[in-house]
């Protein structure tokens, strides 16, 4: 069961992510990123690996990049998945 | 024989003239008219149209601007809205740099008033478009050395220039301040302004502040002026030069200034008699700040600051820190002022500052300037003018001539802004080449180019972070991963000249893919 | 993981905040403390807690020790904190407003819990313990010995000051048998004593001044809210020439014996027992810190380190 959350803020070095179920099995994302030529590829790959891993499917994902690394990219898309989810135990890998 | 038969028998020996009474070289017969009233029917002071007819302008010539007004200017894009209104096209426009403000500029280049631009640099919607590939030909960069040196050498070809004034008086002599007290703004050196007004085929200054002659000390001389146009105002008073500078709060900028200024005093250039340049950049702008409190502890004073000077310079100058200013740009009000009232302060032009042929150039005799960047690569080249993104925004400057010029020329640049690394492994745009860049101080390390290796050993034994710029790009990469290579189209948009003139690089036009 | 290095000063970051995250050890602190606690809003909770559990997995602080200041274990949050930092690897947890020496008990009890799980070794998670209240201060040895992961002790001036019914001063005199309590319990726990946050930035003197009072009362270090605030910190607390030189003699004193297979370290007829050899070491830790020396002028000195 998916509902409508978002995570993350528009501050500089932090990604914003909202997600939202859709009813199309398929895993839509659109990515604005202020760092969109060199790094949209990854940012993209990172939260597509994510949603993955909790084997998800019909899920549309708006994503404002201010320029967050790696590591800031996996913390917020894993936070809005968890408050979309309402997931209670985190698993932590 | 009789005197008049003699003169004139001497004359035609001598290929000259006979004096012949009522000729007069003057634009006026002697008159008897009090000279205050007199002035003011000076046959200089023209309409905008009036000025460009009668200065001869045609399609396909080259117009000339200055930067002295900034972000706060109006001239350009005035002169260029008239110009168009009369239905000129092809023109060149060669202004020393543009900006922000001048992106009304992008239409005129749609409708073929402009076809060409000679720059130092661009910025906002106009650089954006113009990295679209919004031109024909491309922009043609030089730095402000390299500028001088073209203009005065013919190889950049001034029709006529409208150079913006803060006073005129009624026969031309013109001033970035104003002794009137009724300027609307002022933005104290008019550096670059000079060389074109001295080399121009026709000058026409603007200015909505015209007072009685003789405006003088003076900036630009009425013999280098033809007409003179009141407007209502030349540029946004506020936005030409604001207050002084404040100090930067970003504690990257403020880690980095300290850092420079360490650099500064150890590196065996710091001695009493030093000379020094700063950036306006947050960062260099604060050096001289850190810098000022090891002259006071050292008893060091420095012998003359260029640049660019903004309001500390003159605070040290003031307090006899700095003994004199040489100023080819004032960068707020307080280094404006101080320019009209210290004597000591003096203004120059860009081809006393920076004319690479000229071995008295300011620059060359510069023992420290710190610089600012986009990026510095592993060669040690800087790129000052191309963002991350292969988009032009900003300008070359007086980068590779103080580079060139100063015994040690320190680049200040964050490691990393975002998620941009500054250190790489190449430059996207070559702007100063790396052998005139000695050391690259970040705020995760310093690194000095291994052809100073005295400098390298003073900073180790000093405690500074060295380490080597290999070193550093791997460092940012490790940070921020390593980012996907651009995508540009075959067009090229804009070339850059070394300071001689010759081409040191190209750039491309910026394909936006989607991610 | 290391009890005994040098906490001059600790930087404070934000745990929701990434670009302060990311970025806190480059201005030099000896350490950093990302914050779950009072700096982040309810609602945010879990996402500080994800970003501070991916930045301690995947950034390289270099050798800055990681803190990370958890919610208390009666709330919602604290035991996800526990879990979350503990597994990511940091250093130090910092408990807030520890009361009595039970608190500490069972934050060790839920960290050993978490540490095999993850298969981290048992006892490599350190305890801060933050005091922020009158019977904080009551019980401050009690704390400061309630764990062997205990490796300092913390004032929390601001919350301890409402709690005795006063408020904070400029000179601090409402804060000195708070601080004087806690460097003795710290002492006498083998422990640090670390100070609370000075949070007005336009006053650089001020801080000064309350640096050299810490010092004096004999602290180890401070935290720090902004970066201008650390050169300050450790250029006061760097020591002396004269001190330095003599604990440079008391250094090579030991190699000499060291190379002579002698277990007696004696310099000018007087024998150097450990107490002052482990101070001379921290002098010279500090020296090189400060920039005075350089670690190539010692030539491999070490020291025993039994904790």
């Amino acid at each position: 069961m998916l509902k409508s959350a978002s995570a993350g803020t528009l501050e500089s070095g932090d990604i914003y992510i909202e997600v939202s179920p859709i009813i199309e099995h398929k895993i839509d994302v659109k990515l604005t990123s202020i760092v969109a030529q060199q790094f949209g590829k990854r940012i993209k790959q990172i939260i597509i690996d994510e949603i993955a891993k909790r084997d998800l499917n019909g899920i549309s994902v708006n994503v404002v990049d201010k320029g967050a690394r790696d590591c800031t990219v996996k913390a917020r898309i894993n936070a809005v998945l968890n408050r979309a989810m309402d997931t209670e135990v985190i698993k932590w890998d | 024989m009789d005197k008049q038969q003699e003169i004139k028998n001497v004359a035609q020996s001598l290929n000259m003239k006979p004096y012949k009474k009522g000729w007069n070289s003057a634009t006026h017969d002697r008159s008897y008219v009090p000279r205050i009233e007199l002035q003011t029917q000076s046959s200089k002071l023209v309409d905008l149209e009036t000025a460009i007819m009668k200065s001869g302008l045609k399609d396909g010539m080259t117009i000339s601007f200055h930067h002295h007004f900034r972000e706060g200017d109006k001239i350009i894009n005035m002169v260029v809205d008239k110009l168009a209104q009369m239905g000129y096209r092809d023109l060149q426009l060669a202004s020393s740099s543009l900006s922000d403000v001048h992106a009304p500029l992008i239409k005129h280049i749609q409708n073929g008033v402009i076809t060409r631009i000679q720059t130092s640099g661009l910025r906002g919607e106009l650089a954006d478009a113009i990295s679209h590939g919004l031109m024909d030909n491309p922009v043609i960069f030089r730095s402000h050395g390299g500028r001088a040196a073209a203009i005065e050498n013919g190889e950049l070809h001034i029709d006529v220039a409208f150079l913006g004034a803060s006073s005129c008086d009624y026969l031309g002599n013109a001033n970035g301040y104003s002794r009137s007290g009724r300027e609307k703004s002022i933005c104290g050196s008019l550096g670059y302004a000079k060389v074109d007004a001295e080399n121009a085929d026709k000058v026409i200054i603007l200015t909505d502040n015209i007072v009685t002659y003789p405006n003088v000390p003076v900036t630009i001389s009425e013999g280098d002026v033809d007409y003179i146009v009141l407007v209502d105002e030349v540029g946004d008073a506020s936005k030409i030069s604001s207050g002084a500078i404040r100090d930067t709060k970003n504690p990257h900028d403020i880690l980095l200034a300290e850092t420079a200024a360490k650099v500064v005093e150890h590196s065996g250039y710091f001695y009493d008699g030093f000379s020094l340049q700063t950036g306006s950049g947050g960062a260099s702008l604060a050096v001289t700040k850190y810098l000022r409190e090891a002259m006071i502890t050292k008893n060091i004073k420095a012998r003359y600051a260029l640049g660019g000077i903004t309001s500390h310079m003159v605070k040290l100058h003031e307090e006899g820190l700095i003994d004199k200013l040489l100023d080819v740009q004032s960068f707020d009000l307080v280094a404006a002022t101080s320019l009209k009232n210290n004597r000591f302060h003096q203004q120059i032009s860009a081809s006393t500052y920076a004319n690479p042929f000229e071995n008295g150039s300011a620059i060359n005799w510069l023992d420290v300037v710190i610089l600012s960047a986009l990026e510095v690569d592993t060669e040690f080249n800087v790129n000052v003018l191309t963002g991350s993104n292969g988009v032009i925004r900003g300008a070359i400057g007086g980068h590779p001539d103080t580079a060139a010029g100063a015994a040690l020329s320190i680049v200040v640049v964050p490691l990393i802004r975002g998620r941009i690394p500054c250190v790489v492994d190449k430059v996207t745009t070559l702007i100063t080449t790396g052998d005139c860049v000695d050391v690259v101080v970040t705020d995760q390390g310093v690194a000095v180019n291994p052809a100073r290796p005295e400098i390298e050993q003073r900073l180790r034994k000093a405690k500074l972070p060295i380490m080597s710029i290999q070193e550093l790009k791997d460092k940012a990469e490790s940070v921020i991963g390593k980012p996907d290579s651009l995508v540009f189209g075959e067009k090229i948009v804009g070339v850059v000249t070394s300071r001689d003139g010759a081409v040191l690089d190209t750039i491309h036009q910026i394909i936006d893919e989607q991610i | 993981m290391n009890k005994n290095r040098l906490r001059r000063t600790m930087m404070f970051a934000p745990g929701n905040n990434p670009s302060m995250i990311q970025d806190a050890h480059i201005y030099g602190a000896d350490s950093i403390m990302m914050d779950l606690e009072d700096s982040v809003a309810l609602a945010q909770k879990d996402a500080a807690r994800l970003l501070v559990y991916n930045a301690l997995k995947s950034c390289n602080y270099g050798n800055t020790e990681l803190v990370v200041r958890v919610n208390p274990l009666s709330t919602p949050y604290g035991m996800q904190d526990i879990e979350a930092v503990v597994r990511a690897g940091v250093h130090v947890v910092r408990m807030p407003k520890t009361e009595t020496a039970q608190d500490v008990v069972e934050c060790d009890e839920q960290i050993t819990r978490v540490e095999r799980e993850c298969g981290r070794e048992v006892g490599s998670t350190l305890i801060m313990a933050a005091i922020e209240s009158a019977l904080g201060v009551v019980n401050a040895y009690a704390i400061a010995t309630a764990s062997p992961r205990m490796m300092g002790i913390a004032l929390g001036a601001e919350d301890y000051s409402a709690n005795l019914k006063t408020n904070r001063s400029k000179e601090g005199i409402e804060l000195l048998l708070a601080r004087q309590t806690i460097v003795v319990a710290a002492r006498a726990a083998g422990i640090d004593a670390l100070d609370t946050v000075f949070s007005d930035l336009n006053d650089m003197e001020g801080f000064a001044n309350e640096i050299k009072l810490i010092k004096q009362l004999g602290f180890d270090g401070k935290s720090v809210i902004n970066p201008r605030q650390i050169p300050i910190v450790h250029n006061i607390f760097a020591p002396e020439s004269q001190q330095i030189e003599k604990s440079l003699n008391i250094i090579r004193a030991m190699q000499e014996a060291t190379a002579k297979g002698s277990g007696v370290i004696s310099l000018k007829g007087k024998m150097i027992d450990r107490p002052v050899l482990l101070r001379a070491q921290r002098t010279i830790d500090l020296a090189i810190a400060s920039g005075i020396i350089s670690k190539d002028e010692l030539y491999g000195y070490e020291v025993e380190n039994n904790g």
